[in-house]
């Protein structure tokens, strides 16, 4: 394009006579393509779909030939069915694992959209040093899940534990709590990390919200005598509905598919307690090789993203209708 | 505006607002206060009578010096940098083009294509690991930055393309069509006319893309084996813990030195970065 004979499609044609015949033609040929709406189309959009085919379309369908037949590390397998299906339904750690899932996204998401709430109500207010404070609140969503959940895991430590110190000393509890080394706990514990983690998240996102709600609305609805709890029932939170549905939707497949807070803060353990899916099917495709038993079990995962994700479209093109 | 009590003011917004403060930034306190602590101080027993967790009277850089001799540290850090950037700067330029094709053009499929990137976020990497370290070793790329390098725009490109087309939307047409009737091309009046006008969406998109990729776990576990080609939440993971033994002094310093390349990142594009989240939500 930068070549000034060739360049600026109407203006070159005189001086194209002087270029060598075949090259002058070749561009004309491609600069004509570009123009071209559907051909441009076509090319840029090429090495995304590339890209994308390549690296989520064709694993995918090789995971579900993984999940269909007994493959395993150093052996093709062959087709057995729904076998491993079967297998996973009747392995009571799978039962654990997905429930564990369901409990760990329910609580999560719950607790994170409540504080994240909280939290950018109360970053709407004006305040002396807010912008360092909003700045800082996003850090736990910065910084690498792995990287964070270890301070996690040091603080929830069975003998160094500072949360057992500080509740001792203060006077709540007499001996030591079993963050991480009792199952029902590490699971809350898991929860309270996650949430920790995707907090700010929800805060800033609904913060955002929050500032495009016209401030006349709510003075109008308090000279009507509504308080506080009713502004914000019946003024602030239909109108945040919209964004509030695109970050649950947003948490919920990432947190439903989570592996890498739970690997660090617990493996798994105590017992097999904590596995989410996507630790199972690590521990089970990975750890142990069994390639098509890992894959079917991690497959277990797309029903459930698959209806959150189907209502999430479902609800965007409503609103798009009205 | 609203007028309240000053008592009001202090039970509604300061308390709950500091303890918001006190619980985000509390762990990272303490991993800089396990950092700098001796091991003897470190590991001393929670009922110990003179025992003070919160801060340290004999600070050291021992674990630092530890992490950056006996370990390969810094290649780590080398490692999840030069990832991180060359995944990123693949997937802006992908999304760029493919964000701008389905804002813009017109072509059969737009609307399905559309959707079917954005589908692609049903399929979290913790679904497709399995099937994906074979392809990589049927590639040979087992063990090598490339196999991170392709398999990060997997979900970074998505990511991008939707967040770039919903920017490329709010510029108006008419910029483009002066450009046209002034005789530049198609793809002309989009590389000069479009792309610059769109820097703080491409920004926003690119240390998204940039911290998205810094945090990646998964794949980075599965595929690769040898210490010194690791990242660093994959290396902190595998080298300092050993057996059953964690090096905490290690761990913490590992955690803070790997966090602060994001948290500078972003500290200093803060305000795109909140953009480009919101903007994101807003479609």
């Amino acid at each position: 394009m930068k070549n000034p004979i060739a360049g600026g499609a109407g203006r070159a044609a005189p001086v194209e006579v002087a270029l060598p015949h075949s090259r002058a033609s070749q561009r004309r040929t491609l600069t004509g393509l570009l123009e071209n709406e559907r051909f441009l189309a076509l090319v840029l959009l090429t090495p995304t779909v590339l890209i994308l085919g390549m690296f989520i379309a064709y694993p995918f369908g090789m995971g579900v030939w993984f999940a269909l037949s007994s493959i395993s590390v150093g052996n093709p397998g062959h087709f057995v069915g729904l076998k491993n299906f079967v297998k996973a339904w009747n392995d009571s750690i799978f039962r654990i694992a997905f429930w564990n899932t369901s409990v760990y996204t329910f609580w999560a998401t719950i607790f994170k959209l409540v504080l994240g709430m909280w939290l950018a109500l109360l970053l709407n207010r004006h305040f002396r040093g807010k912008r360092i404070v909003r700045a800082s609140m996003l850090l736990p969503f910065i910084v690498p899940t792995v990287l964070s959940t270890f301070a996690w895991r040091w603080m929830f430590d069975p003998t160094f534990s500072v949360l057992n110190w500080t509740l001792y000393k203060t006077g709540f509890i007499v001996t030591k709590l079993p963050f991480l080394s009792n199952g029902d706990w590490a699971l809350w514990c898991a929860i309270v990390v996650n949430t920790w983690r995707g907090m700010p998240f929800f805060a800033i996102t609904l913060l955002a919200g929050l500032q495009t709600i016209n401030t006349d609305l709510h003075e109008a609805a308090s000279l009507d005598g509504a308080n506080g709890w009713k502004r914000f029932w019946y003024v602030t939170w239909p109108l945040l509905k919209p964004v509030t549905v695109v970050v649950v939707v947003f948490s919920i497949i990432q947190t439903f598919s989570d592996f890498q807070l739970i690997y660090v803060l617990t493996g798994g353990g105590p017992a097999n307690s904590t596995h989410l899916l996507a630790t199972y099917a690590y521990q089970i495709g990975v750890a142990a090789g069994l390639l098509g038993e890992g894959a079917a079990i991690s497959l277990c995962m797309l029903p459930v993203l698959f209806v959150v994700v189907w209502i999430q479209l479902r609800y965007l093109r409503r609103l798009e209708g009205a | 505006m609203l007028i309240e009590r000053r008592w009001k003011k202090w039970v509604f917004f300061y308390i709950p607002l500091t303890i918001f403060v006190l619980g985000t930034l509390f762990p990272f306190y303490w991993m800089l206060v396990t950092a700098i602590r001796p091991d003897a101080e470190l590991y001393r027993s929670w009922r110990a009578v003179n025992n003070a967790p919160f801060w340290t009277v004999q600070p050291t850089l021992e674990h630092f010096r530890d992490l950056m001799e006996k370990t390969t540290f810094p290649r780590w850090l080398w490692n999840t940098f030069f990832i991180a950037v060359i995944s990123t700067g693949i997937s802006l330029a992908c999304g760029l083009l493919a964000g701008y094709a389905l804002a813009r053009l017109k072509f059969p499929m737009a609307g399905a294509l559309g959707t079917s990137i954005f589908v692609t976020y049903l399929v979290p990497p913790t679904l497709l690991f399995i099937p994906l370290a074979d392809i990589i070793r049927d590639l040979q790329l087992g063990n090598t930055p490339w196999a991170l390098i392709l398999t990060y725009p997997t979900f970074l490109i998505p990511f991008s393309t939707w967040l770039l087309m919903g920017y490329f939307k709010t510029i108006p047409k008419e910029l483009e069509e002066c450009a046209r009737i002034d005789g530049a091309t198609r793809f002309g009046a989009m590389t000069r006319i479009i792309f610059p006008i769109a820097v703080p969406g491409i920004l926003s998109a690119g240390i998204f893309a940039f911290t998205l990729s810094w945090n990646e776990f998964i794949y980075a576990l599965i595929f690769l084996s040898s210490p010194e080609r690791k990242t660093v939440p994959v290396g902190v993971v595998s080298e300092l813990i050993r057996g059953d033994i964690y090096f905490w002094g290690q761990l913490m310093a590992g955690a803070l030195l790997g966090s602060i390349p994001v948290a500078l990142v972003y500290s200093f594009f803060v305000e795109y970065y909140v953009t480009g989240l919101t903007g994101s939500v807003k479609g």
